[in-house]
């Protein structure tokens, strides 16, 4: 066993894990953080995406033992005060999905890529989202739901930077 | 899918990590990025009894210019090559290899050194580094060597890198001013290329005056196009794609369930061609 210090959606964490053990299976089995879901176990689907650092990994290709010391945010750390993250509200609101299941996964490389890219493109929204599939094949409205919030984010950004003026 | 259990080591040196990998003898499997390991240790394909996780040493990550080279820290992660200003600027087209592979998820954790010492033919890093004429900065408990990009690929998943040793390093000699293009084909957008070709061309005014192509995915190696290159020097318009048409000779690419040997061949030279016309600026 080897013991990690993570700190997982604002919460400090110290366990000792199998080196073996995968981070998915690190969030979903020691922490019981089961918004993060494994879908395809391959790291094809991206449906365990979560970001590490601040940026946005496949959480079923990489070690527990990998994220010691990191910082790792979770589909349930990234609503604030009970209201919804605007990419959650979003994907809610442009019902960008059907069965659900890629939808944490989505969210998260979808936040990534707003990150990234305040003004992406439709273009560049669906290479960014290259890595995440949706077997619903519900990628319209996910596209839709990412432009929405980009507008969102970016309006949030203009306002808090003319209040921290 | 559970990995084999095995030991862990996080050395923070390369002193370390070559006392690690000494230790571990044939029983000891090197971490980079794990994007590609990881599957292959989920999947049970290999069961390393202990694995050296490369990422906690500093000085592996990151690019400096060397004088006439940029040198590449061999645990620089895709996404930090294809977005860093001294790679733009004189190894264009590794850093357009390098955002094409895989996904951004994969690009966040995977490493420039990783993919190379894994050489998968279908991986997309090996003909950019060898157009580029690239050296391998290859380390031992007696020191450092260079090996030559030509040297380094020596099989399918095979490299120069001996037992006990490491790729630190990438070494690039600058080609400021030089035109590069990466065209791959695929299937399903964030898979293996059927076929890629890395162009770096120096010309002007349509006219190539020398241009250097790698292959991907053509051989159990990354390859050069050899005869495409010598009838590439001087070449402008109707020659540069007859030039092209001759990017497949002397390589015997294999067939599988994605692409036939002679569909890989007609893959190669027309992007051949379309790399080269845009690496010109055509």
């Amino acid at each position: 066993m080897t013991r990690i210090s993570v700190k997982v959606d604002g919460v400090r964490y110290s366990d000792d894990v199998e080196p073996r053990t995968l981070l998915v299976h690190y969030l979903r089995e020691t922490l019981g953080k089961v918004g993060t879901v494994v879908g395809c176990d391959t790291s094809n689907c991206g449906a365990c995406t979560v970001h590490v650092d601040g940026r946005s990994v496949k959480s079923c290709n990489m070690l527990a033992v990998q994220a010691d010391g990191r910082e790792v945010t979770t589909i349930e750390g990234i609503a604030t005060d009970g209201g919804l993250h605007p990419m959650q509200q979003a994907f809610h609101e442009c019902h960008a999905l059907q069965c659900g299941y890629c939808t944490p996964g989505m969210i998260m490389q979808a936040i990534d890529l707003v990150g990234e890219n305040p003004d992406a493109s439709e273009e560049e929204i669906r290479e960014g989202m290259e890595g995440n599939l949706c077997r619903c094949t519900g990628y319209q409205n996910i596209v839709r739901a990412v432009q929405q919030a980009a507008g969102v984010m970016a309006g949030q950004a203009a306002s808090s930077s003319q209040a921290g003026e | 899918m559970i990995p084999v259990a095995f030991d862990y080591v996080a050395p923070e040196s390369v002193e370390d990590a070559l006392a690690a990998l000494a230790e571990a003898g044939d029983e000891g499997k090197v971490l980079a990025g794990g994007q590609s390991l990881l599957p292959v240790l989920r999947m049970r394909l290999n069961a390393p009894e202990r694995v050296i996780d490369l990422s906690r040493i500093a000085n592996l990550r990151g690019v400096c210019e060397d004088g006439d080279h940029i040198v590449v820290g061999a645990m620089t992660t895709h996404h930090e090559v294809a977005h860093d200003p001294l790679i733009r600027d004189h190894a264009a087209v590794l850093a357009e290899a390098a955002s094409t592979v895989a996904d951004p998820q994969i690009r966040h954790r995977g490493t420039l050194g990783g993919a190379l010492a894994h050489a998968d033919p279908a991986g997309d890093l090996g003909a950019p580094v060898l157009a580029l004429d690239a050296e391998l900065v290859v380390t031992g408990m007696g020191g450092e060597r260079r090996v030559p990009a030509t040297e380094f690929f020596t099989d399918l998943f095979e490299t120069a890198v001996g037992d006990g040793e490491l790729l630190t390093a990438i070494r690039i000699p600058k080609h400021t001013g030089w035109g590069g293009a990466y065209e791959k084909f695929v299937r399903v957008s964030h898979q293996w290329s059927i076929v890629g070709v890395a162009a770096v061309v120096k010309g002007s005014g349509g006219t190539v005056e020398q241009a250097k192509i790698g292959l991907t995915n053509m051989g159990s190696t990354p390859l050069r196009a050899s005869a495409a290159e010598a009838a590439l020097a001087g070449a402008s318009g109707e020659a540069i794609a007859a030039a092209a048409a001759k990017a497949a000779d002397g390589t015997t690419p294999p067939s599988d369930l994605n692409g036939a040997s002679d569909y890989r061949a007609h893959l190669a030279r027309v992007l051949t061609r379309r790399a080269v016309d845009r690496a010109l600026g055509a």
